[in-house]
């Protein structure tokens, strides 16, 4: 009998028998044949793992996890006018959905409103069109903000679209600490994968920073910010890239909140974090692992938090977009069940699972409620939920959680090293190790070494058509309409002033959230403050790194 | 005397940000032998006619995935008529659904890739289709 993991392999393992010649996982990290106790070395279960609950929460950040609460299922939602995305909001909460999650269209996330011209074409497409409180009320209108938790997808633009959400729930005589949900809000990121940008990284953390000083104060239940892996990864990074970007931008964040003043552990517990979750079953399972021993050791070691609270990431998990085919859709019905049920196995605490119609279009009502069956085939009919970190132990999924974590230790000293994360991205480090990334898988797909079913393998000729969601052109014409008409409506003295606030805050460094807040409520627009943010902050060009 | 290299311009109309395509395809462009000009992101059509004509392509590869190719295919296309410059093929890629593809191929697109379009693909298409501009 062979005595070591060594010997076995030597003696034992028929190497020649591999059907191919390299195993790895998509991020091209090598996969052992087998892990033993000597691949996770000199394990402690207190140190390196504890009960779920306890630092460093490997096992989870709560006690009981989802056999106290199922984690909350919250679908991404967004397009055409406010009316049209209301009613599909109506929709998934009457089919058990339990938090909201928007998506606005791309002029109101790059800050220009319905009636400008480089929206056009834009306008509802990706997402909803909000330009000012008037669509914000639509968009809400009948749901219950005490209630449900809302999350809006907005970044560059948060400041605008979170002053609006509170606008709207102050009309409704329902005061801010009453109010949950989460915004996006993470403009690092952007600059690293997602793109959408007004201002250059310093002036854009700044505002985070306001935001997050805010919120601390006047809203406690919201999350003034979700630190974001899932685009990091969709722009072709590795496991491992997304989980180092990731927590790097949230050191990023957490050391300018603290260069303000502002008292660790009066903010941190509201931090929280949005990642991927892609093909690779183990590897993810041990990315989500990795991250909350991590992000426990950098609050509490790196910034000196006191309170368990602010040593948890507590995190949104979406399946992968860019995983999912336009050949054979329906196969992304089982992409997704697979990344959900890592998702889950994981640990997260809200889940968006995609529609298998999304690499055609926007998704359909049948799509979107297939897509949250699956979450709650997983919930109610797997029993999975019942156990708490149910891999925590395995030899495989141990190692490789210690591998993620190590690999990603290794960027964040390198970007430590550089001067912090602004410097990394403002020389193009992040970037360019995903390019690379997303090069190499590429080539790995055109050789066929990896393999993506009914794409470069299993290929059908003929494709049946699938329904898709159209968003028809009339809605660009009634909101530009809509906007304008508002606009010429209002006092244009009181617009004014109301933007001037703005502009000597933004000048002067006081907080920009009571200004904005202020304006919105005078119908400001979106379009009009990010003016503002363009004239003081100046305008952030790509780079165009290829 | 051997071919020059063609000149290709690969271009990101509009707001959305999701380039991870488009840079992938210029730097597989690139390898091929290509000379590769790549725009960055949130051109107009106006810049990028502007970019095609100063920079003298063979052609022009536009990626959209914010759902208004209707909207700046034919922005770019009318442009190049403008300019006297439509002799410059235009292609792209992104998700287009079926029907908008025939459409805009009827409008003078010369070709769309959708997604799971492999960059041998895109190569072995311009390699058939694309000629040197009259120099």
């Amino acid at each position: 009998m062979p005595r070591s993991k060594r010997e076995w392999l030597e003696q034992c393992y028929p190497k020649d028998k591999d059907r191919i010649g390299r195993f790895t996982t998509i991020s091209d990290s090598v996969v052992d044949p087998l892990y033993t106790p000597e691949d996770v070395g000199d394990f402690s279960y207190e140190r390196d793992l504890g009960y779920p609950g306890e630092y460093p929460f490997t096992r989870g950040v709560y006690p009981s996890m989802y056999r106290g609460k199922l984690w909350t299922m919250r679908q991404f939602a967004g397009y055409g006018t406010p009316e049209d995305t209301n009613e599909r909001f109506r929709f998934l909460l009457e089919q058990g959905q339990t938090g909201l999650s928007t998506a606005f269209d791309m002029p109101t996330l790059m800050g220009y409103d319905a009636d400008h011209p480089r929206a056009r074409g834009e306008v509802g497409r990706e997402g909803v069109a909000v330009s000012s409180i008037a669509d914000m009320e639509a968009l809400f209108a009948g749901i219950p903000l005490d209630r449900v938790t809302t999350s809006m997808t907005v970044n560059c633009t948060a400041s605008i679209l979170l002053a609006m959400y509170f606008a709207v729930a102050e009309r409704r005589g329902i005061p801010l600490s009453k109010l949950g949900g989460t915004i996006q809000n993470d403009m690092l990121k952007e600059f690293i994968a997602q793109k959408e940008w007004i201002c250059p990284p310093e002036p854009s953390v700044r505002i985070i920073v306001d935001m997050i000083e805010f919120c601390t104060r006047e809203a406690p239940r919201w999350h003034p910010i979700s630190i974001s892996g899932y685009h990091i990864r969709e722009a072709g990074s590795t496991a491992a890239q997304e989980l180092a970007f990731t927590l790097a931008d949230g050191i990023g964040y957490v050391q300018a909140a603290v260069d303000r003043g502002l008292d660790v552990d009066a903010f941190a517990p509201r931090l929280s974090f949005f990642f991927n979750v892609h093909n690779d079953f183990f590897e993810e399972i041990a990315k989500f692992r990795a991250a909350r021993r991590m992000w426990a050791k950098i609050m509490r070691e790196r910034f000196g938090a006191r309170k368990p609270e602010s040593w948890r990431l507590r995190t949104h998990a979406q399946t992968a977009g860019c995983s999912l085919t336009a050949q054979q859709p329906l196969n992304n019905v089982v992409r997704v069940a697979i990344q959900a049920l890592a998702a889950v196995l994981g640990g997260t605490q809200s889940l968006h699972t995609n529609s298998m119609d999304e690499t055609l279009a926007l998704p359909s009502e049948q799509a979107v409620l297939v897509a949250l069956r699956t979450q709650q085939i997983i919930a109610e009919e797997t029993g999975v939920a019942n156990f708490i970190d149910p891999l925590g132990g395995s030899y495989a999924v141990e190692a490789l959680t210690n591998q993620i974590e190590a690999e990603a230790w290794a960027y964040i000293r390198r970007i430590d090293e550089l001067g912090g994360i602004v410097r990394a991205i403002e020389l193009g480090f992040p970037q360019k190790e995903i390019s690379e990334a997303a090069y190499r898988y590429q080539r790995q797909l055109e050789s066929g070494e990896k393999v993506m079913v009914g794409v470069n393998k299993y290929q059908v000729q003929e494709e049946p058509p699938i329904e898709i969601l159209r968003v028809p052109p009339e809605v660009e014409r009634k909101q530009v309409e809509r906007v304008r008409q508002r606009k010429q409506t209002r006092d244009a003295a009181v617009v004014a002033r109301a933007l001037e606030k703005i502009r000597r805050a933004a000048r002067e460094g006081s907080n920009l959230m009571p200004p904005i807040i202020e304006a919105v409520k005078r119908e400001v627009t979106v379009g009009e403050i990010s003016d503002v943010f363009r004239e003081v902050f100046g305008i952030y060009r790509d780079p165009a790194y290829i | 005397m051997a071919e020059r290299p063609l000149r290709i311009l690969i271009a990101k109309p509009g707001l959305d940000g999701h380039d991870r395509g488009a840079k992938i395809i210029a730097r597989m462009l690139r390898d091929a032998g290509y000379e590769v000009i790549y725009t960055g992101l949130h051109q107009t059509p106006e810049m990028i006619v502007e970019t095609a004509i100063q920079e003298d392509v063979d052609a022009i590869g536009l990626s959209i995935l914010s759902g208004a190719h209707m909207t700046l295919f034919p922005d770019v296309l009318e442009r190049l008529r403008e300019r006297g410059a439509s002799d410059i093929p235009v292609f792209g890629g992104g998700i287009i659904p079926p029907e908008d593809v025939t459409a805009l191929k009827q409008l003078g697109v010369r070709e769309i890739f959708t997604p799971g379009a492999s960059a041998q693909e895109i190569i072995g298409w311009i390699r058939e289709h694309i000629r040197p501009r009259g120099d």
